[in-house]
């Protein structure tokens, strides 16, 4: 019986895969070396991550996937599910095997997993897209901090870079404590030691935000009640679309203060 | 920006509530150098009101002052309600500070009509092109066409806008005649000719020269408001497919009546909007747009209305029981689409799955279609044929006292006896 542990990170994992090939062994799990211990008496082997034997397994996942499922594994592994990684290596060993289309063999339990798990993942990316309220700084810059449930904030540089090309902006994750700034046309990875900002609902200080933001908000809250329709009223419909974990983050859903 | 802004925007975006319409979808421009916004092929809900309905774009009248008097419209010019004006100006404004706050995907533009039809267009014209030009805006626009304005202006707010849409409101002429008797069929019948054969122009242009100007490039839209007059569903849907496939619409929305005018005795009397009936009309425009059914298939002749108990789709199954059971392994995918219980998005899964094996019902569960209802209608490795003891009226009774459906509650005709009962007595423990 053995195990794998890994940095926990994904060219960590696909480094796994390779010494899986490579050492032709097959362990019983392969799970992060800081999660909690979940086994007795297992032979665990540590392994380093090797950046290029990361990009070999990855070339290989890319020759056999078809074109939109090219992706599926990385947003599966985003899930950060419990036992997710067996269930890609899996997966793997099938695919590698020269089962063709293994991605659309529904009836799989794993495969059906692997692509419902990813479905979740790109759900929440769409929700970063929706959700996410810039709030304009005295410098000039368009600020915003939100908590998605997964780590996705990579998976929407593309689209904000593409939509908002001439505003300085930055999207911070107030869990895991990174986010992404756009400015003089490039994106970087930040970590903000100085924290400016309210880190439950990511409110910026009051003394930093622009003069007009606050007005911005309030036109906004108005224009958000009065273009509802009183007789319609579906407050269940409304959760099931925004859930109320992403209220605390909205100035539409805050009280006029 | 100041203070009267604030008391315009209250009175114009409460005035605009009405107008359904609020995709974003359908439309994928690219983001000019330097300039700010894209909108994107699949549209982003940014955020979702109380009525559970989606805030996509910045909805916003112009202007609520209006010069006709249409029975069904709150803006009407009889109505004693405050009015307002925005500048052009103060809706890009608007619009941008909007848009930079990742708020809105764009503007959703339309306008009561003030002086003539030709005069509001132009102004709304404007507001499209100031976004586009001055402030170099790649957001998505939706304008509303104006009845009875003239072709070159329309020809100009495709050019800027990436929809358009020019609302029928009431279903048949007649009826538009009776409410609003200074409108008139034509004025809305040619704009909606005039954007389809344009949005076809542009779409052979671009195919020759990559350059050419875009018109519509995310189509044209229609509205049409239910249970104000006494039209049926079958002539509604026969309408909205004529207009899917005559005119090339994108869209048709539904709008259940909402009495805004109750005191109008031109408009029947009710306390509540039809929203089930609007629900169930929205469900068979689906089953046309994604479905693959025909309307002639949804409603017969001999059947005005939609069941308002069954969905559409499990209605036309149980009118038509001789076409099920269908066998998911071995079905084409139109008959597997017509399953009820099985939607667009499984029934493609099944296609694909069953190319690696074959299909049992533990599976079809697994991949998310609701057995509750479809095991009466297919057959797979295992699974008993259910149909053939069932009739229609057995089967639709069964499902309904299985069905948690959202509208149980209004549908439930029954009396109760004991709905106010108070114990005379607190209840012991």
């Amino acid at each position: 019986m053995k195990i794998y542990t890994y940095d926990s990170t994904f060219e960590g994992f696909l480094t796994c895969v390779f010494d899986c090939y490579s050492r032709k062994d097959f362990p019983v799990d392969i799970c992060s070396r800081y999660g909690e211990q979940r086994y007795l008496f297992v032979e665990s082997i540590d392994i380093a991550t090797n950046p290029q034997k990361a990009e070999r397994v990855w070339k290989g996942i890319q020759k056999h996937l078809s074109g939109k499922n090219k992706q599926l594994l990385f947003y599966a592994y985003l899930s950060e599910e419990l036992g997710i990684e067996m269930k890609i290596y899996r997966f793997l060993r099938r695919m590698f095997s020269g089962h063709l289309n293994l991605e659309t063999d529904y009836g799989d339990p794993d495969v059906l997993h692997l692509t419902q798990a990813s479905q979740k993942v790109k759900k929440e990316a769409m929700r970063m897209m929706q959700f996410v309220r810039f709030q304009r700084t005295k410098d000039r810059m368009y600020f915003c901090g939100i908590e998605p449930k997964y780590d996705v904030i990579p998976l929407i540089i593309n689209h904000y870079q593409k939509r908002f090309t001439d505003q300085r902006w930055l999207i911070y994750d107030l869990r895991r404590n990174y986010g992404i700034l756009y400015g003089n046309d490039k994106v970087e990875e930040v970590v903000l030691t100085k924290k400016q900002f309210n880190a439950y609902n990511g409110q910026v200080k009051e003394e930093l935000l622009h003069e007009g933001e606050d007005f911005y908000q309030k036109l906004w809250r108005s224009y958000f009640k009065h273009i509802t329709i009183e007789e319609r009223k579906n407050l269940k419909l409304q959760r099931q679309h925004m859930p109320r974990r992403f209220w605390r983050y909205l100035p539409e859903k805050q009280e006029a203060n | 920006m100041n203070e009267s802004v604030h008391e315009k925007l209250k009175i114009l975006s409460d005035a605009a509530k009405y107008d359904v319409s609020c995709a974003s979808s359908g439309s994928s421009r690219g983001n000019t150098s330097k300039g700010i916004g894209n909108s994107l092929g699949c549209g982003i809900c940014h955020s979702f009101t109380e009525d559970g309905r989606c805030v996509s774009l910045f909805k916003i009248l112009m202007t609520n002052n209006c010069i006709y008097d249409c029975a069904y419209c709150i803006n009407r010019r009889t109505n004693d309600r405050q009015r307002a004006t925005f500048t052009a100006q103060e809706i890009v404004d608007l619009t941008i500070g909007f848009y930079r706050r990742n708020y809105i995907e764009g503007l959703f533009l339309s306008s009561g009509v003030i002086k003539s039809a030709d005069y509001t267009m132009e102004r709304m014209v404007l507001v499209a092109k100031k976004l586009r030009n001055e402030e170099n805006f790649n957001g998505y626009i939706h304008l509303k066409a104006i009845p009875g304005a003239s072709s070159e202006l329309i020809q100009e707010a495709g050019i800027w806008a990436d929809r358009l849409s020019v609302n029928m409101e009431i279903p048949t002429e007649p009826n538009l005649k009776k409410l609003a008797p200074e409108k008139n069929y034509p004025d809305i019948i040619t704009p909606m000719g005039q954007i389809r054969d344009s949005i076809l122009v542009a779409k052979e242009e671009r195919k020759k020269y990559r350059k050419a100007p875009r018109f519509a490039p995310a189509g044209q839209s229609t509205q049409l408001i239910v249970g104000a007059t006494p039209e049926t569903d079958r002539q509604i849907i026969l309408l909205s497919s004529g207009l899917y496939k005559k005119q090339n619409l994108k869209r048709v929305y539904f709008s259940g009546y909402l009495p805004v005018n109750s005191y109008d005795e031109r408009l029947p009397a009710i306390n509540r909007p039809p929203l089930v009936r609007e629900n169930r009309l929205y469900q068979s425009d689906w089953l046309m747009r994604f479905y693959h059914f025909k309307a002639e298939e949804i409603l017969s002749e001999d059947q005005p209305f939609l069941d308002l108990d069954v969905d559409p789709k499990l209605g036309f199954a149980l009118r038509n029981m001789h076409l099920f059971p269908v066998d998911i392994n071995r079905a084409d995918y139109e008959m597997i689409l017509r399953v009820p219980g099985v939607g667009v998005q499984s029934a493609q899964k099944i296609i694909l799955a069953r190319k690696h094996r074959r299909l049992n019902s533990l599976h079809l569960k697994k991949l998310g279609i609701v057995m509750k209802r479809a095991k009466y209608f297919i057959t797979c490795n295992e699974l008993p044929a259910h149909k053939a003891d069932w009739e229609p009226q057995r089967l639709k009774h069964k499902l309904l006292c299985e069905m948690n459906s959202k509208y149980k509650k209004s549908l439930d005709t029954q009396l109760k006896l004991f709905a106010d009962f108070k114990p005379v007595l607190p209840t012991l423990h």
